[in-house]
């Protein structure tokens, strides 16, 4: 009996010893993801765990250029009808099934046609899908869409194990198949997600942890607490109010990138019988109630400094900035001649805020900057479901409210201000506008693009639907013992050749 | 006895049904549309029209009372919104993660409380006393979730000796699994030490003026054996259920410790679900609680109707 006691202890300890020789790597999140099922998954969190176990057909640069992945190369037809992809043919999936052009085929059925997929939207525009050898296929498109490439670089296309997905069906979340660099292991809801190293995975050489383990621990102190005492090698989403402790900190890392959403104010132009109010009615009060605000000084005050000022749905970091729309500078004195020729020397406006401290403290600051010009700001402080709610159906004035962000200029700007636009909720309508933007998103031509967005974007600025005023920027804390780390503006966290000192 | 179990049961099926009529019109009276919330960020028309259809949320109100309860019945709890996962799979997985932490919480205020409140009683009006008093009223005061990240910074960031957060079962590494809990099961225990204290204290002081305490005295027996073996044997009845009162305290106070360190209770678990609007999941774990508390009392009743032969004549 103290024989097998004493046993037991030294199994013990040595288990206790024996992880440290592994490469475990731990990462922190700021919450617990949805279904795993890149199909039906809709949070941004459950997207940095696909980044380690699912691969897609495309990724991106950190400057946003669709780089291979899963496909070789592609090719547009001429028409913009047809694209063509080559594929590797030396991807498997992790139960085995190997990958080839049969399984692009199927995800994309998968996508398009199980019941509760959320990527519907995203690959609507496929008409077909043939595969034209074991690894090349061709995409048929209804119409000319230079969007496509972006949505491949995201969960449109992480592509699924189609043997996995045929037997499990809808219920694929519980143990998702992919192909990506870590296979899944375990899932505890609300405490862990855990991964290990996929040993024939194509890329294996780039990859060098056995383990990773994703540790949800929403509160922003805890989680660096956890970093701080080593229990965590690395989180995402620090607190803007923590980055300057961490980078005084030598045994931590600070990384940084602004990310590709904005936040901003979106006003009711058309919604409804509560867009009949001035600043629903005339451009010109919305332009002057955005010239009452420092941009720079509200990130100071509530980001510290951290995130990205800014005035269009790209940061002025993207290459779809608009350079001859730069951030205005505060102008008190123009936004009350605005109002004036308005006809008003004071206004009230009432802006819904999400009831988070954070948000809160931005309209706070908001509020007092547009009092100066005039503005007698009220705010109405909404839990966010009930914002939205009430956003959507048009029972507001203005909203404050973000969005996380595309690679794709269009995802960012299409569908909030084109007439039929699916989140058009400020239902600001203009056909210019409309033919601007279809034709933007149907040209692959770079340059043409991004002439029509800039025509788009005059046009915007003196209508101003939305009032954009900042990005968030991404920041990764980091021990020091890792090396190699990117950090990318869509706020994946890609291990490849990522290490322990 | 059957015919009183019969009437038990009687009210208890009544006292379920208006649960379950409370806890689903309150979330229907919640504002915000939960399609709109599980759609995603895109709001596709084409995805919210399905999720108003899988979830009825397109019928009348009663109709999808009757789905729930229907379900409910045939013993599905429905699957969280979120994660795909059943319900009562959930709870199975959340709740002896709770207990472990009450249970060790229980454990350590007991420790701390009376052996606080034996000596404050037997050394009242002393420096011993005040003291005992001045640590359990500030166990009282302060605040859980302060206390919490305090513990945090000191024990984890600076000295490096517990793990920050998480949590393992103790089926699974026993050392570790202590490990992650003792500064929440500390957190919890010290708060109800104090109140523990306190009554340990009042029971004790009765207790020690009552005449066979006098009479031990009398007999020359040695003050420790006084206190011990005579006066707190005979307290500990009221602290006896108190900690067991205390006890079902304990489960609801986990919520705020569960979010603070991390944990994924049953407080971490419906905090969450409310939050994210994870309807299946509220709805389930609050009607699983109150069906859990109906059949204790129950059970309890038909005990106490076991135990003590006067209700039977009450009959």
């Amino acid at each position: 009996m103290r024989n097998s006691l004493l046993a037991a202890l030294l199994l013990s300890v040595s288990s206790l010893i024996a992880p440290a020789m592994a490469a475990d790597l731990r990462i922190g999140l700021q919450e617990d993801p949805d279904v795993l099922d890149p199909d039906q998954s809709r949070t941004f969190v459950g997207r940095i765990v696909y980044a380690s176990l699912c691969d897609k057909l495309v990724d991106i640069t950190p400057d946003l250029e669709i780089i291979p992945q899963l496909a070789t190369g592609w090719s547009w037809s001429n028409d913009g009808l047809t694209l063509t992809m080559d594929l590797r043919d030396d991807a498997t999936f992790h139960d085995g099934t190997p990958f080839d052009a049969e399984a692009v085929k199927a995800n994309i059925d998968r996508s398009q046609n199980l019941p509760e997929s959320r990527r519907k939207s995203e690959v609507k525009n496929i008409e077909s899908v043939e595969v034209t050898g074991p690894h090349q296929v061709q995409f048929k498109l209804k119409g000319p869409d230079a969007t496509l490439l972006a949505q491949f670089a995201d969960r449109s296309g992480m592509m699924l194990s189609p043997t996995a997905a045929a037997a499990a069906g809808v219920d694929l979340g519980a143990k998702p198949i992919c192909s990506g660099p870590f296979k899944f292991v375990e899932r505890v809801a609300q405490d862990r997600i855990v991964l290990e190293k996929f040993s024939d995975y194509w890329n294996a050489d780039s990859i060098n942890f056995d383990k990773v383990t994703f540790l949800p621990i929403p509160d922003t102190t805890v989680r660096l607490a956890n970093l701080r005492s080593g229990d965590l090698d690395m989180l995402e989403r620090l607190a803007a109010t923590d980055a300057a402790s961490v980078k005084e900190d030598g045994s931590l890392q600070y990384e940084e990138a602004v990310s590709l959403g904005y936040q901003g104010i979106t006003i009711n132009v058309g919604n409804g019988d509560r867009a009949n109010n001035p600043i629903g009615q005339d451009a010109k009060i919305r332009e002057a109630f955005s010239l009452s605000l420092d941009r720079d000084a509200i990130n100071q005050v509530v980001f510290e400094g951290a995130f990205a000022p800014g005035n269009q749905p790209y940061p002025p970091t993207s290459p779809w900035y608009d350079k001859d729309h730069p951030v205005p500078a505060r102008d008190v004195d123009k936004a009350k001649a605005l109002l004036k020729e308005a006809g008003y020397d004071s206004l009230d406006v009432e802006v819904q805020v999400a009831n988070n401290p954070v948000q809160t403290q931005l309209m706070q600051v908001v509020q007092s900057m547009a009092a100066e010009a005039g503005f007698n700001v009220k705010l109405k402080s909404m839990e966010f479901a009930s914002l939205l709610s009430d956003q959507s159906a048009g029972n507001y004035q203005a909203s404050q409210i973000g969005w996380s962000g595309r690679v794709d200029p269009d995802g960012n700007i299409h569908q909030f201000v084109t007439c039929e636009g699916g989140i058009n909720d400020s239902k600001y309508c203009n056909p210019e506008i409309d033919a601007l933007l279809d034709a933007a998103r149907t040209s692959t031509d770079l340059e043409i693009r991004k002439e029509k967005y800039d025509a788009a974007r005059d046009i915007l600025n003196a209508d101003m639907p939305l009032i954009y005023l900042y990005h968030v920027t991404w920041i990764w804390a980091l021990s020091d013992k890792l090396e190699g780390f990117t950090p990318y503006p869509d706020g994946m966290i890609r291990l490849e050749n990522v290490k322990f000192k | 006895m059957l015919s009183f179990i019969a009437r038990r049961l009687a009210i208890a099926i009544p006292t379920i049904f208006l649960v379950s009529v409370f806890v689903f019109f309150l979330q229907k009276l919640l504002p915000g549309d939960p399609a709109l919330v599980l759609a995603g960020e895109e709001r596709d028309p084409e995805t919210l029209a399905f999720i108003r259809e899988k979830y009825h949320l397109n019928e009348p109100i009663l109709t999808q009372y009757f789905y729930w309860v229907s379900g409910m019945l045939q013993g599905d709890f429905g699957i969280s919104l979120r994660t795909n996962q059943p319900v009562l799979e959930l709870i199975g997985e959340k709740l002896p993660v709770t207990i472990q932490l009450a249970v060790m919480a229980m454990i350590i205020a007991m420790i701390i409380g009376i052996p606080a409140g034996i000596l404050s009683a037997v050394r009242k009006g002393t420096a011993v006393d005040y003291t005992a008093n001045i640590i359990a009223l500030s166990g009282l005061s302060i605040p859980n979730f302060w206390l919490g990240i305090m513990l945090i910074m000191l024990v984890s960031v600076h000295l490096g000796w517990l793990p920050a957060s998480g949590y393992e079962s103790p089926f699974v590494d026993p050392v570790r699994s202590l490990e992650t809990m003792i500064m929440p099961a500390f957190v919890l225990g010290t708060a109800l030490a104090a109140t523990l204290m306190r009554h340990t204290r009042s029971a004790m002081l009765g207790v020690l003026k009552t005449d066979y305490v006098r009479t031990a005295r009398a007999k020359g027996l040695q003050e420790k054996v006084v206190v011990l073996k005579h006066a707190f044997r005979n307290a500990l009845l009221p602290i006896v259920t108190l900690s067991a009162l205390l006890f079902g305290e304990l489960l609801a106070g986990a919520v705020l410790t569960e979010q603070i360190f991390t944990i994924p209770g049953f407080g971490k678990l419906i905090v969450d679900a409310v939050f994210t609007r994870d309807y299946a999941v509220v709805q389930g774990v609050v009607m699983c609680t109150a069906v859990g508390f109906i059949l204790m009392n129950l059970v309890a009743d038909v005990l106490y109707f076991l135990l003590n032969p006067r209700m039977r004549t009450a009959l």
